[in-house]
């Protein structure tokens, strides 16, 4: 599978190419409206790019724009921008910075964000609705609800063939053509079935490298950080998906894991402690908040944000493409509905991780900035510490604003939930 | 005979432990912590070799342990307080199952097991309601030391609610109240009753087991104390060491370090 390669060409390779071609998806958002090309606002959990690529709509994502602030240490500068303007502190961060970008007339540290042509959005995030109106608002520009049912109950879901199932399937197969006609309407071009049927082929690409780059992180030791190598790939797989440029870039990063895992090359040189993190990452101090679990040889092998972020990708579902409108409604309801699964049915999935992750601990991390994916963290948490012989650690800052970010107190949390995973490990005769 | 020592440099007073091999407390210091974080666990370290008559040299091992415990320079490890509370508080009261210690800036519960292992822990978030820092604004706004809040508070016939959480509002909303006639005893018994809520949600969060066991700075209020046991409805251990349990545990710790260090005899 990888012979002939060296750990100096294959190892890290992914990092690098994965910054690299972040840079040129920028520079093209930068360039598009000169040419006269037309962008697409979309979020994670549902972009729709499969239809919006099939009619050359550059997809932006407001959520990946601002996480992009944070990383680079200016969110302040755009939080405050929007304060001012009358935004409250309390709500989202994404929002705020997001808005401030628009204020500045796309002005963004990776480069200059063209403006929506029109928006998409699915009600997996309450906030997302209210989003896409600021910029109905703003610029005058149709957005487009794309109503995707979730799971009622846990354990409870119905799948292809079943009333209820081919029932939801319909409903959202009916918006997916309400959508397609918007797209032509907005781009003044026809609908081309062949042309969807080609970027959901790299799709499928995509979704099949990314199952199994989460799988091969079971390996010990891990072969990547689920939280910062994560990001990256996150952004990549939102950002490319349904290009031939993304496919190909998620199975050389699946070759160097492999790589990794067949010469026992770890994210970390000495793993003690395998731990999954749930929620949103803390990007104000991205990577001083990664060495605080890493100090202690702690090592991210999964998250729900891979989970979410990823709109549900790492579920698998495959199109069939011989049958492209009706399994594009059936793939976006069982994918979309696995991404909200990862917010409100949690619990089961991590108790199920345990064991083939072989993790030690669960990291949850709720954020002041985001209620979605924090609520119900808590519960959570004592339903897997009841169900799995694991270590948890509950710790509060924010993804975007470093005025709640506290590293002092998180350090503090830190360090006592690593003092309990040695004295677990100490008590079971582990060393 | 070896010693071992456990500094706890908390954000408002830093403590000194010393125990003998027998796992006794042979001497102790308390001072406030004040800006420099690293002399005041110099000088609690010093104090407690004093008081105890005991040579550095002595002491064969240092654990530091609280917000400063990066600063205690001459310590040969560090723990966070947190495992520092649980093992300290299993040692002093073996039935121990849930911690509340309460301090200058932080509250914590913590639930351990028999063996003092840290089952579950939860502070305070990032702000210091249900802290010492809580009492101590309402002591400034009334104008009563803070060895006087508690006897005060006792004396109350009708507690008056406090409905805010920020400490800082709590000293304007105990102004208001003065200026609506309450008695300070009222008001005070309203502010006990308002810390002692919050650190109960904490403690409700990790798991409520008796026997809980009370540390920290605050142990020192006997108002806390009763109103505590009063909204448990069962007693909370609490004794001379609680203020200093952190150390005691750091102390204990170390002593673990020293004797896992000896080759056994032949």
């Amino acid at each position: 599978m990888n012979d002939g390669q060296s750990a100096e060409t294959i190892v890290g390779r992914g990092a690098k190419e994965g910054a690299a071609l972040f840079r040129e998806w920028f520079q093209t958002l930068t360039e598009a409206p000169a040419r006269g090309e037309k962008a697409a606002y979309v979020f994670v959990m549902g972009s729709m790019a499969e239809v919006l690529r099939a009619f050359d709509f550059h997809t932006v994502f407001p959520e990946i724009n601002s996480l992009q602030t944070a990383v680079r240490r200016v969110a302040h500068e755009y939080l405050n921008d929007a304060e001012d303007y009358g935004y409250s502190p309390d709500i989202c961060g994404y929002v705020k910075a997001d808005f401030a970008v628009q204020l500045r007339g796309g002005d963004h540290p990776m480069g200059r964000i063209p403006p929506p042509a029109l928006a998409v959005y699915t009600n997996a995030c309450n906030t997302y609705i209210k989003w896409a109106e600021i910029w109905e608002r703003m610029y005058h520009v149709p957005i487009f609800t794309l109503d995707v049912p979730g799971t009622r109950a846990a354990g409870e879901q119905t799948w292809p063939g079943h009333p209820d199932f081919e029932n939801d399937k319909r409903y959202v197969g009916a918006q997916i053509k309400e959508l397609i006609a918007l797209c032509e309407e907005v781009s003044g071009r026809k609908f081309d079935v062949d042309r969807l049927r080609e970027v959901m082929g790299h799709a499928n690409a995509m979704i099949r490298a990314w199952k199994r780059l989460l799988e091969l992180n079971r390996s010990t030791p891990a072969v990547f950080n689920a939280l910062t190598d994560g990001t990256v790939y996150l952004g990549m797989s939102n950002g490319f998906r349904g290009t031939p440029e993304g496919a190909a870039y998620f199975n050389r990063v699946v070759e160097e894991m492999e790589y990794k895992t067949a010469h026992g090359l770890g994210t970390l040189t000495e793993e003690k402690y395998r731990l999954i993190f749930v929620g949103v990452p803390c990007y104000p101090i991205f990577r001083r908040f990664n060495e605080m679990f890493a100090e202690w040889g702690g090592a991210f092998v999964s998250s729900t944000y891979l989970w979410f972020a990823s709109g549900g990708t790492n579920y698998g579902w495959e199109y069939d493409l011989s049958r492209p409108l009706d399994s594009l409604a059936e793939g976006v309801l069982i994918s979309v509905r696995h991404a909200m699964d990862s917010m409100f049915f949690q619990d089961r999935a991590l108790i199920d991780m345990v064991g083939p992750y072989q993790v030690d601990g669960v990291v949850f991390h709720p954020i002041k900035s985001c209620r979605t994916t924090s609520t119900g963290q808590a519960d959570t948490r004592r339903a897997v510490m009841a169900a799995a012989d694991v270590g948890s650690l509950f710790i509060e800052s924010d993804m975007m604003d470093k005025r709640v970010v506290s590293e002092a107190q998180l350090k503090n949390r830190i360090d006592a939930f690593f003092e309990g995973l040695a004295t677990r490990k100490q008590l079971a005769g582990g060393g | 005979m070896a010693y071992a020592a456990g500094v706890d440099v908390g954000s408002t007073q830093t403590k000194a432990i010393i125990l003998n091999e027998h796992r006794e407390i042979v001497s102790r210091a308390l001072i406030d912590t004040g800006a420099n974080v690293v002399l005041a666990a110099e000088n609690a370290y010093v104090e407690a070799l004093k008081n105890g008559n005991i040579r550095e040299e002595e002491v064969e091992y240092v654990v530091g342990t609280g917000y400063g415990r990066y600063k205690v320079t001459f310590g040969d490890t560090q723990i966070t307080e947190i495992s520092c509370h649980g093992r300290g508080s299993v040692h002093m009261f073996p039935g121990t199952r849930t911690v509340v210690d309460m301090g200058g800036q932080d509250t914590k519960a913590i639930r351990v097991n028999p063996t003092g292992e840290i089952v579950d822990f939860c502070m305070n978030d990032k702000c210091a309601a249900g802290t010492g820092r809580f009492l101590g604004a309402a002591a400034a706004a009334l104008e009563i030391p803070l060895g006087e809040l508690g006897p005060t508070a006792l004396r109350a016939e009708k507690a008056v609610k406090i409905s805010t959480t920020c400490t800082v509002f709590a000293e304007s909303e105990v102004v208001s109240w003065l200026g609506k006639g309450k008695k300070i005893e009222d008001i005070l018994l309203g502010v006990h009753q308002s810390i002692v809520s919050r650190s109960l949600g904490l403690m409700r969060r990790v798991g409520i087991e008796p026997e809980v066991t009370f540390t920290g700075g605050v142990t020192l209020n006997a108002g806390i104390v009763k109103v505590l046991n009063d909204a448990l409805g069962f007693p909370v251990n609490v004794s001379e060491e609680s203020h200093y349990m952190g150390a005691v545990g750091a102390a204990l710790f170390a002593m673990d370090r020293i004797m896992n260090s000896r080759v056994p005899a032949a």
